[in-house]
């Protein structure tokens, strides 16, 4: 019984008089802001993986095949676009073969020709959606058999568009990824100078309890105690600031990650726990990990700082 | 216990004056000691060697079998802790209580606290500060202050006890209580050295003198003698 109750007595005596000496509302207060930048970072990081992912599931998996002059009669007999829709349903791995309907294609080039695009006559070519499936031929071997049906046949996959993107997706993750570091640095430098203010401030204290045999390890765990909870504060404090404006983005990006959202506009009308959920589950990991990594950079740098400062004293 | 091997020390390294020259001397365990000399003499600054403030620029020196001058730096709080220092200027911590500051060696040495508790109160008592022990520093008399630094280097009882000038701030009746309790512990086995000013103590209580002048020994003998 008498050990824990020590323990926490030593715990209370503040020989080094650090609970004045150590900035106690500026270090919470900058760590916070550290925190904020920190969940931001973060949530770009997540947000940037999911898009890209979702970008690649969706358009990896599609293919587009034109069939220019499609009542044409085909070499094999029929119209070229009958001749080519075999092929395609002959396949195997495709996932759903459909011809688009003359409105859906008038609605295609609406905007780009005008309501009156229908009424041009222009000689439009057959388009035909495809998904893939498992198993799928790869897009240039399957071309080469539409273009044998049908000569002219084109057919265009996605997977520029998908690698642009996804790079694109990837540099995003990397600026984050280095915001995050950044954001990290510059909490450690923070600490350091506020570690070192405190030495200073304190510099009398800290000898003559050197001077009674406390160890390095004593004073230095004193001064990183006092700044892990400090920073842990602030971190708890930036992540809980962090959380509605992540939950605000998080609803704005709904529509264009969920696989329906972008159809029924779902994402906009999101409330309650629906909005808890709009937060990508990583993230959710991630928040309450700001205040344990705020806290380890608080003892780390604390620790560091101190041990190179005691090297001073005999 | 402390043996001086042609110790020399030079506050900064090189090109500073020689304040210690060429000291050799021992003190055995138990043993006790007078450091006398007029001020500036270098008595602080032997005695700051000797509880490992400093370390010597020459020679060798031995303290509770600890070669001072090649040790590790790691193992110097565990010799410092075996050491109580009165200091001159007392060194108390003004933020802490006078209990507090004389439970300080305690608590770092990872004393339980009902052991800190029970040490420091009956040390309190005997210095005669019990009724003061929830003041701060600032709040006492510089006899006050003194009395507290008395405690706070024998309460952890340290096999060497060194007082630099520790009668300085005391009537004539509280330097003899203090007297009388350095040379209990030396009787009990504590290893003591005194530095000094008072003639009229050493005369009283006559012991083994070590006498500086100008940073060099210039006697080491009986009071008196010396
Ligand atoms: N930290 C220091 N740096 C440089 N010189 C110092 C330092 N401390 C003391 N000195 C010098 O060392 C010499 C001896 O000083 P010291 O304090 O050891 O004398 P002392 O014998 O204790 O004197 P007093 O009886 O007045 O206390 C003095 O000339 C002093 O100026
Ligand atoms: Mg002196």
């Amino acid at each position: 019984m008498r050990e824990p109750r020590a323990r926490l007595r030593r715990g209370r005596f503040d020989d080094l008089g650090l609970k004045r000496a150590l900035a106690d509302r500026l270090l919470p207060l900058l760590v916070a802001a550290m925190a904020f930048l920190a969940a931001l970072a973060l949530a770009g990081f997540v947000g940037a993986a999911s898009l890209a992912r979702h970008w690649r599931e969706g358009a990896a998996a599609a293919l587009t095949v034109q069939v220019p002059q499609p009542g044409a009669a085909a070499a094999g007999g029929g119209t070229r676009r009958d001749r080519v829709l075999a092929v395609l349903q002959a396949t195997k791995g495709l996932g759903s073969v459909r011809p688009l309907s003359e409105g859906e294609l008038n609605d295609l080039l609406r905007p780009w020709l005008g309501a009156g695009a229908e009424t041009l006559a222009l000689p439009l070519p057959a388009v035909i959606a495809v998904r893939l499936g498992a198993g799928a031929p790869d897009a240039a071997a399957l071309a080469d058999r539409l273009r044998a049906a049908a000569p002219g046949t084109l057919v265009e996959d996605h997977a520029v568009w998908v690698g642009r993107l996804a790079a694109l997706a990837r540099s995003l993750q990397a600026c984050a990824g280095a915001a995050l570091l950044l954001v990290a640095g510059v909490a450690a430098a923070v600490v350091a100078i506020a570690t070192r203010a405190g030495l200073a401030a304190r510099r009398q204290a800290i000898e003559i309890v050197h001077g009674l045999g406390a160890t390095d390890g004593y004073i230095a765990g004193r001064f990183a105690g006092r700044t892990m909870l400090l920073a842990a504060a602030g971190g708890a404090v930036g992540a809980l600031v962090a959380l509605p404006v992540l939950l605000g983005l998080a609803e704005l990006a709904a529509p264009f990650a969920s696989p329906y959202g972008a159809e029924s506009g779902a994402g906009l009308q999101l409330q309650g726990p629906a909005t808890l959920r709009a937060l990508p589950d990583p993230l959710w990991l991630a928040l309450p990990a700001l205040p344990l990594a705020a806290a380890a950079i608080g003892w780390l740098t604390a620790q560091a700082t101190v041990r190179r400062w005691l090297r001073r004293l005999p | 216990m402390i043996s001086c091997e042609g110790v020399g020390l030079q506050y900064s390294r090189g090109d500073g004056p020689e304040i210690l020259r060429d000291l050799t001397f021992a003190v055995p365990a138990g043993g006790f000691r007078w450091l006398l000399g007029p001020s500036g003499a270098g008595k602080s600054s032997l005695l700051r060697l000797i509880y490992l403030a400093v370390r010597p620029t020459h020679g060798r020196l031995n303290v509770l079998g600890t070669e001072v001058g090649t040790a590790r730096r790691r193992h110097l709080p565990r010799l410092r802790r075996r050491i109580g220092v009165v200091y001159q200027d007392f060194r108390l911590l003004a933020h802490l209580s006078v209990f507090d500051n004389v439970a300080l060696p305690l608590r770092i040495g990872g004393r339980p606290e009902g052991q800190v508790r029970a040490d420091v109160g009956e040390m309190l008592r005997w210095v005669g500060l019990s009724h003061k022990a929830a003041a701060r520093p600032a709040e006492l008399s510089g006899g006050e202050q003194q009395r507290v630094a008395i405690a706070r280097a024998v309460v952890p009882r340290p096999s060497l006890l060194l007082a630099d000038e520790p009668t300085g701030n005391l009537d004539g009746v509280q330097a003899e209580r203090l007297m009388q309790l350095l040379r209990e512990l030396n009787r009990l086995g504590t290893t003591v050295v005194v530095a000094t000013h008072n003639d009229a103590l050493v005369a009283r209580h006559p012991g083994r003198t070590l006498r500086l002048a100008h940073g060099r020994l210039v006697a080491d003998a009986e009071a008196g003698r010396a």
